[in-house]
């Protein structure tokens, strides 16, 4: 069988031909392709780490960020409660003032009523007063205008007055 | 063609000279049949001349090495590319081109042959009669000429690829070089890291990436019908015998002292194995040469087989056409629709079989340089 009978110048060539590949290759081929690719996938695990790094800063960032809002929207909430306090302080204080100055002026203003309502009781007084006299003086006038009648009048109050 | 050339550069005009050189070379010439009338030749040459198409022999002729690349027959008239014939023997140095054999079956005494071990080569009739070969035959034949193109293709694609790496750093691959970056990395990871590891498996990469590729195109070129394909390289047993000698020389010479003593002294094998009768180490001891043995037979009869059953297939439809052409035309639909799938089936084979021979020498890269554990 020739198939199995290998050809002795095709051995040789055949050593030759792939000595010079392999040589050919190993040299100036293979290095630099094995090469390149190992140097692109470390950049590119470099720049995939890289960008791990950045998305993490950014994270850190956005929490810094999110800290800074709450600590600015704590701080506004703090500043308006406090607002907020001091305007019902403000203005429970000045209904609280103003209750005292109406009170004042209702207790002023009392006082007067009361010594006007005096006042015009002691001159109803006075003016009953000297409308009794006056109807007094005229009745009397009026029932002592005859001498009869004075001395009968004279007589009756003086039996009235009795005489210890 | 200008803008092509210069885009390939140097290397791109100096593939186009060769290539145009060989075709020039090649000869178109009007075989006549004046026999030499030397010796026993005549009698086989009447023998095939009465006999009817023979599958066997046409086969055995296309998987064979030849002196001589046969492209086609028209009539009488036969284009090959005549190459060039070496001979050392008896002393003296022979040297001419396969050619002559067109004119005379015999050149010098020498003709080639069509008998048993020695069928396809050059050989001379002795004293007794017998059909020897020549002391050394260093002949330029189809497959050595094969060879040579494949090389040199293989170092034209490289090199460019490996420019294309250079010129194009940390950018992305590109044309050529993104269609063989997922098979060079495919070898370098699965196969190199994967069987010797990652910390020696840097020295070995350039041999297995080189191995790779010239089984993944020698098998492929193996499948293409015509020049320059056809060439059964691969499915030679010279060839991938000096592969696995490749394969062999390195394991030996990376073999550490694990590797020898793991040889000598089998761990984990009962005494009885090794002493008296030290069974266990002429075992391991075959087994550093079966290794690459079986890598060489492997590949030659896994690609020779599958061009047998294609060339059988195609066959049928010479044997059937002999006895009827009707017939002939009826088999050539099935054959040629099975030739395709054997077709199909070898483009993988080509790509299993490098991988096979690629990843098997990487495990044994592995065995010789592995620490003890």
């Amino acid at each position: 069988m020739s198939l199995i009978n290998p050809g002795f110048g095709l051995v040789i060539w055949m050593t030759l031909a792939f000595g010079i590949l392999l040589w050919v290759l190993a040299k100036y081929a293979w290095p630099a392709i094995t090469d390149a690719l190992s140097e692109r996938e470390r950049s590119i695990e470099e720049s995939l780490l890289a960008a791990e790094k950045a998305r993490e800063a950014m994270e850190n960032l956005k929490l810094d960020n999110e800290e800074l809002i709450r600590e600015a929207k704590d701080d506004r909430d703090n500043i308006l409660k406090e607002a907020r306090a001091l305007k019902e302080k403000m203005i429970n204080d000045a209904k609280d003032k103003a209750q005292v100055a109406a009170d004042k002026i209702v207790e002023s203003a009392r006082e007067r009523i009361e010594s006007e309502k005096k006042a015009a009781v002691v001159d109803i007084k006075n003016t009953i007063a000297s409308y009794s006299i006056e109807i007094a003086e005229k009745i009397l006038r009026e029932e002592l205008k005859d001498k009869k009648q004075q001395t009968a009048y004279a007589e009756k109050l003086l039996s009235e007055t009795s005489l210890n | 063609m200008s803008s092509i050339l210069h885009r390939f550069g140097t290397l791109g005009r100096l593939a186009t000279i060769t290539l145009l050189v060989m075709f020039g070379t090649m000869q178109l010439s009007a075989q006549q049949d004046d026999h030499g009338t030397n010796d026993g030749a005549e009698s086989w040459e009447k023998e095939i001349e009465t006999q009817e198409f023979q599958a066997g022999e046409m086969i055995i002729e296309h998987i064979t090495d030849s002196y001589e690349w046969h492209i086609m027959d028209w009539d009488d008239v036969h284009i090959t590319v005549p190459l060039p014939i070496m001979l050392y023997d008896e002393g003296k140095f022979h040297f001419f081109m396969s050619s002559v054999f067109h004119h005379s079956k015999i050149h010098d005494g020498y003709f080639i042959s069509h008998h048993d071990m020695n069928a396809g080569k050059l050989v001379r009739k002795s004293s007794t009669g017998e059909e020897i070969r020549p002391t050394l035959d260093f002949s330029f034949t189809k497959n050595v000429l094969a060879i040579f193109l494949s090389v040199f293709v293989l170092i034209f694609v490289f090199m460019s690829v490996a420019k294309a790496y250079k010129r194009r750093e940390g950018m992305a691959p590109k044309g050529l070089q993104s269609f063989l970056e997922p098979i060079i990395i495919f070898v370098r990871d699965d196969i190199a890291k994967a069987s010797i590891g990652e910390k020696r498996y840097k020295r070995y990469l350039p041999f297995l990436l080189t191995v790779f590729f010239f089984i993944l195109l020698n098998n492929l070129l193996g499948i293409v019908p015509f020049f320059p394909g056809g060439a059964n390289v691969t499915g030679n047993i010279g060839v991938t015998g000096v592969l696995a000698v490749f394969t062999f020389i390195i394991t030996t010479f990376s073999g550490n002292k694990n590797y020898w003593l793991h040889i000598v002294n089998a761990p984990g094998v009962p005494w009885w194995l090794k002493i008296p009768v030290p069974l266990m180490p002429i075992v391991e001891l075959m087994g550093v040469f079966t290794k690459p043995f079986v890598l060489m037979v492997r590949l030659f009869a896994n690609i020779s087989a599958g061009h047998i059953i294609i060339l059988g297939f195609i066959s049928l439809i010479f044997i059937f056409g002999e006895i009827s052409a009707g017939a002939g035309y009826g088999v050539a639909v099935i054959s040629v629709g099975f030739s395709i799938f054997m077709d199909v089936l070898e483009i993988l084979v080509a790509f299993i079989q490098a991988y096979v021979f690629t990843l098997l020498s990487a495990l044994y890269f592995g065995m010789a340089t592995e620490e003890s554990h």
